[in-house]
């Protein structure tokens, strides 16, 4: 199925050749975890902090489980990164 | 101690300078800077004083730590009435003067009355005195900087000037420091050109040398940094993305105000966000972001430094703007980005360069004109009242033309200069206005994080980000996550996130250490510089105390439960987008508990038990 991957700040060289915008069209299996697509583009895990699907935050414990990503998801990843 | 124990007070209307001890007692209980400064505006003004009128005091005012080898430990702020809110008003600045105030051998500044003509007060170390400031008045910040260094033959001076905008009575002008820093917020700026004050400049060369234990100090302090440096926040994402970084995860998360708050994502944004920043331009190859910066003493260097296109309409006839300057932070890129529907990173630049020349608030200025695009849009501003500028959503040239107008007071500049709430009560639609106590929202929708509507509505000083800023909790996960859609939990949250707030900003650093730091990394910072015994739990207390003597001040200043408020149209039109698509802000649901947690009556009035507790 195609996902959205976005990879922003320190994390976006991450992204695969054609992404705009920090974005990028990816496939994946349908039962894949999102460890596997944090592993499968590089990104360090313990840099995954802020991770949202459809901008709907997701906590460490869910990451390993498959069955969290629907065909037409967007998911987002930063570093730990702040403002104000 | 880290005090210099000494104020310095000026009677404008007497044309006097004169020295007088630090309150050594209050310094116990309100430490420095935003909590001790407002102790003495407490004490010696009513009120109910017209914020703009003689008998309202401005007071710049250090903090223990500022001036130290504390990291971020360059902070100051300014003090007063506002005439924005009608509330107390505290707006805390970086930079270098700070710190150049603190080494002058001065915890604070005093200014009383108004002088009878143009002045600005010139410092070197413990002489002080008045100058005339009629060569000056009527120019810019950055006019102004380059006249007084020139003047008094001196690179190293350090100036915080006002500019034509509080001049000509914008009530949401800023006092700008070291060209781009900002005692940004309630119209500080406006109070001091009320004063006929147009600059403080200051050089001191006397170092802070009286540090309570200083192997003691130089250990603790160097332990902090280390914290800092190896914190991801505060070690790599500030410096090298800034506050901007926000922009692209507050869109995501459907809380980023758009179009005068009328929705929470803006398709524009990643289009003036930190990534666009560092990207080089298709017209000339260059990034808009130059380098990072920081303020004195800051090991974490958060500051933007941008320079805009040449060939950008903005500035292409005008080259005193292709040098580079201060950039974009989140809050100016959101106000005058997103609330505008503007996409143009350039043309948003453009207007923070001249915000920053001419001392104006950037999120304030934003809003205004986001409320003047609806009025316009709507047909209750035409272009009659805007001089012939079609004031539409996404309008860049819009955008432009405003600041210009309002950095000088001009044309509908005027009407800009009023603030959001005026503004639409002076067209009929006081519902457009996205204002708390009068004061400008900032960039995070509470529709879509909850915890914020209520630091919002209770804020001392308006709608505002930075005195409780639950988005580090709600969204970040610092110090640890919790659901932004939810209200319960979030009354005690505020209070936590406000309290704290308000020792960290009594103390000299930078808030922004919070990141990294708690009040358990501060304490033995202050403890080994200053007299007293300073643990994580008395400082708490401290920041309590500090809150709810702001509080008092604005209830004797006539503001009620009633001004803890948000406006309808966050309350009953539900978000339309995104995660919080079809919530409205739960302001209800969370601000009778939040009171009762704060020791106050249903109608928000400190109980006489507080009142004892607190020691007010």
């Amino acid at each position: 199925m195609k996902i959205t991957l976005k990879l922003y700040a320190t994390l976006g060289e991450r992204l695969p050749p054609g992404a705009y915008e920090n974005a990028a069209q990816i496939d994946v299996a349908p039962d894949v975890t999102l460890n596997d697509i944090i592993d499968r583009y590089k990104v360090p895990r313990e840099l995954a902090h802020l991770v949202l699907i459809n901008g709907l935050f997701t906590c460490e414990e869910d990451r390993d489980r498959p069955g969290t990503l629907s065909e037409g998801d967007t998911l987002a990843i930063w570093p730990p990164v702040a403002g104000g | 101690m880290a005090w210099t124990g000494k104020i310095l007070r000026v009677d404008l209307t007497k044309g006097s300078v004169d020295v007088e001890p630090l309150n050594m007692e209050w310094a116990q209980a309100y430490l420095g800077q935003r909590g001790l400064a407002t102790k003495y505006l407490v004490e010696e003004i009513d009120p109910k004083c017209d914020a703009l009128g003689p008998d309202n005091k401005l007071i710049m005012a250090t903090g223990p730590l500022t001036g130290t080898m504390a990291s971020t430990g360059g902070r100051y702020s300014v003090i007063c009435k506002s005439p924005l809110t009608g509330a107390v008003a505290c707006s805390n600045s970086g930079g270098f003067i700070g710190a150049e105030m603190k080494n002058a051998g001065w915890d604070m500044i005093i200014f009383e009355g108004k002088a009878p003509q143009p002045v600005y007060l010139h410092i070197e170390n413990d002489k002080a005195q008045l100058l005339p400031a009629d060569e000056i008045w009527g120019t810019s910040v950055w006019a102004t900087d380059e006249w007084l260094h020139k003047r008094h033959q001196d690179p190293a001076l350090r100036i915080a000037a006002v500019g034509r905008s509080a001049e000509q009575g914008c009530l949401y002008s800023v006092v700008i420091n070291d060209l781009h820093r900002a005692a940004g917020r309630s119209g500080v700026g406006t109070v001091m050109a009320s004063k006929n004050l147009k600059a403080v400049a200051v050089r001191g060369t006397l170092g802070v040398g009286n540090i309570k234990d200083p192997a003691r100090f130089m250990k603790e302090t160097a332990e902090a940094k280390q914290i800092l440096a190896e914190n991801a926040v505060t070690g790599q994402g500030l410096p090298t993305f800034g506050t901007q970084v926000l922009m692209n995860v507050i869109n995501e998360i459907g809380a980023m105000p758009t179009r005068n708050m009328r929705e929470v994502q803006f398709e524009g944004a990643h289009k003036i966000s930190a990534e666009a920043m560092a990207e080089p331009r298709k017209t000339d190859g260059k990034p808009n972001l130059t380098t990072n910066a920081g303020c004195f003493g800051c090991t974490i260097a958060c500051g933007r430094i941008s320079t805009i296109d040449r060939t950008h309409f903005t500035i292409e006839n005008k080259p005193q703007y292709w040098g580079n300057s201060g950039g974009l932070e989140y809050e100016a890129a959101w106000a005058m980005g997103s609330d505008t529907g503007v996409d143009d990173l350039d043309a948003v630049t453009y207007a923070n360069f001249v915000c920053n020349e001419d001392g104006v608030d950037p999120i304030s200025f934003g809003a205004t004109v986001a409320a003047a695009m609806e009025l316009y849009e709507n047909g209750h501003i035409t272009d009659k009242e805007t001089g012939g500028v079609a004031f539409k959503f996404g309008s860049a040239e819009a955008l432009a033309k405003a600041v210009e107008l309002v950095a000088t007071g001009e044309g509908f500049g005027k009407d800009l200069g009023l603030g959001s709430k005026l503004l639409c009560e002076k067209y009929g639609q006081p519902d457009l206005s996205m204002t708390v106590k009068g004061q400008e929202f900032p960039a995070y929708d509470p529709r879509g994080i909850q915890g914020m509507g209520l630091a919002y509505a209770t804020s001392n000083r308006g709608a505002c980000h930075l005195r409780g800023y639950t988005v580090a909790s709600e969204v970040l996960g610092i110090p640890e996550k919790t659901d932004p859609l939810v209200t319960e939990g979030k009354a005690g949250l505020v209070k936590a996130f406000q309290d704290a707030t308000a020792a960290f900003d009594s103390s000299g650093l930078c808030i922004f250490t919070s990141f990294a730091w708690t009040l358990e990394n501060v304490a033995p910072q202050l403890d080994a510089a200053c007299e007293g015994a300073w643990s994580p739990e008395n400082l708490a207390e401290l920041g309590e105390r500090v809150w709810n003597l702001e509080r008092e001040f604005n209830l004797k200043a006539g503001l009620t439960a009633a001004d803890d408020t948000l406006p309808k149209r966050l309350t009953t039109e539900k978000a339309n987008t995104g995660p919080a698509e079809g919530k409205v802000s739960g302001l209800s649901e969370m601000l009778p508990e939040y009171y009762e947690l704060r020791g106050w009556t249903k109608d928000g009035q400190l109980t006489k038990e507080t009142r004892q507790r607190l020691g007010l």
